[in-house]
């Protein structure tokens, strides 16, 4: 059990200058994220893509958006729980206790909820039949590709990550890489190299077409493909793979008995507290009148609500406005003089 | 302004008149159109507001843009015929159009 006086779910521009705030006024927190790494919808969705509306900064990068941030908590040395994610909140006296996925539990009086749009996950196969083989044979990422040895796998996708592993696999197993039109989008490289593979029959290509069914009894055995004129195709199936990017799901926050607004969680904007006692919301994930979706909306959200946990982490002492110019506290924290 | 029909996967229509100037995505997401879920708020970052557009119209609208057809890589059950309704700016042009909705966004 790790005891702090916050939890911030989401490790994106929001929930890092929230930590920031908290680092500032003296709290500790820890982060936790679904994804691999730090930076949420700026690293993941747009990472090259330039931001032209972050006060002070004419142009960026997601990526250098999340660097500097970065950079800018690294004195207060607060812990990244990546690659999991919360999925339980319950309330004890009045504190919180945290569980995730991975089977962390954290003692916290305030909860940080800045999941923008919720947690990335990978998106499925259309076809209900893929469900009964989700995780053994039906799969949307790869942890050990041994298992692929001598198999025949049937890869769908025109990204990166089906073109280099149809490239990776290509080597040891029987590969058939289905893409729904003639471009990929994947690194030119890559593209000319599937090109190749498939000329010299090292794979089976088939553009212009989608999943239509899988089959098998008991386990895996084909996979039926479709082309948008209805023409079908049966393929010898081991392991179906499926790389269409990620999709953001709301997922457990929806059942921590929080108000919710369609994708939204409802919040005062005096603090951004939800409708429970110490759980705040902020960035993409909260909802209030004249709310915008912006980063710098998202900072402003994150400096209040790291006042608001002020309160219940330390209930007998008096939260105190200070500078970062003049206190000298503050450049204690930060490890300037 | 356009008057546009969106069309439910299950067949009900909700026309609405569009503002000049706004996607088709808003004009769902503002009048409470059930079936465009514009998680990225039209970044063009989550192929959720994907809709299908038939030929007559399809071939009207402005061509899509680099981008696109990579976001709609990753929409649920793209044709020839999808577009992100995001790319899709609203003008008198537009009066009459038809957007059919997919069965689900994710």
């Amino acid at each position: 059990m790790i005891k702090t006086d916050v939890v911030i779910i989401g490790a994106g521009p929001t929930g890092l200058f929230c930590a920031h705030q908290l680092g500032i006024i003296g709290l500790k927190c820890e982060i936790v994220d679904n994804l691999d790494k730090i930076g949420g919808q700026c690293i993941e969705l747009y990472p090259d893509k330039p931001i032209y509306d972050i006060p002070a900064v004419p142009e960026c990068t997601g990526e250098e958006l999340t660097n500097n941030l970065i950079k800018q908590i690294k004195p207060f040395n607060f812990n990244f729980h990546l690659n999991d994610r919360v999925q339980e909140l319950r309330q004890e006296n009045k504190s919180w206790t945290v569980k995730t996925t991975n089977g962390k539990e954290f003692n916290t009086p305030n909860v940080v909820i800045a999941g923008g749009v919720g947690s990335f996950e990978p998106r499925k196969f259309p076809t209900k039949s893929a469900e009964k083989f989700d995780g053994k044979t039906v799969l949307y990422s790869i942890k050990d590709k041994s298992i692929f040895k001598d198999k025949s796998v049937v890869i769908f996708g025109g990204g990166d990550s089906a073109l280099d592993w149809a490239i990776e696999l290509s080597s040891t197993s029987k590969v058939s890489l289905i893409h729904r039109r003639d471009e990929f989008r994947g690194a030119p490289a890559s593209v000319q190299k599937i090109k190749e593979l498939s000329d010299n029959n090292k794979i089976n290509l088939f553009t212009k077409y989608s999943i239509k069914d899988v089959k098998g009894n008991g386990s895996l055995e084909e996979v039926e493909i479709k082309s948008e004129e209805g023409e079908s195709k049966t393929l010898k199936a081991d392991y179906v793979l499926g790389f269409f990017g990620l999709i953001m799901q709301l997922g457990p926050i929806a059942e921590w008995g929080l108000n919710l607004d369609k994708k939204t969680i409802p919040v005062n904007t005096e603090n951004f507290e939800t409708n429970k006692k110490g759980i705040f919301a902020i960035g993409d994930i909260c909802n209030y009148p004249g709310k915008l979706k912006l980063i710098l909306s998202g900072f402003h959200e994150g400096a209040l609500a790291a006042r608001g946990c002020f309160k219940y982490a330390r209930p007998n002492e008096k939260y105190r406005f200070e500078f970062t110019t003049a206190s000298n506290t503050i450049k204690d924290r930060l490890g300037v003089k | 302004m356009a008057k546009i029909k969106y069309i439910e996967h299950n067949g009900k229509e909700h026309i609405v008149e569009v503002q000049n100037g706004l996607t088709v995505m808003e004009g769902a997401v503002q009048n409470d159109i059930p079936g465009i879920d514009a998680d990225c708020g039209g970044s063009m970052s989550c192929a959720t507001c994907h809709v299908y557009v038939k030929e007559d119209w399809y071939d009207k609208l402005s061509k899509k843009e680099m981008g696109e057809d990579d976001m709609l890589d990753q929409a649920y059950e793209p044709n020839s015929s999808s577009r992100l309704s995001c790319q899709i700016m609203v003008s008198d042009d537009l009066d009459g159009l038809s957007v059919y909705m997919p069965e689900k966004q994710v």
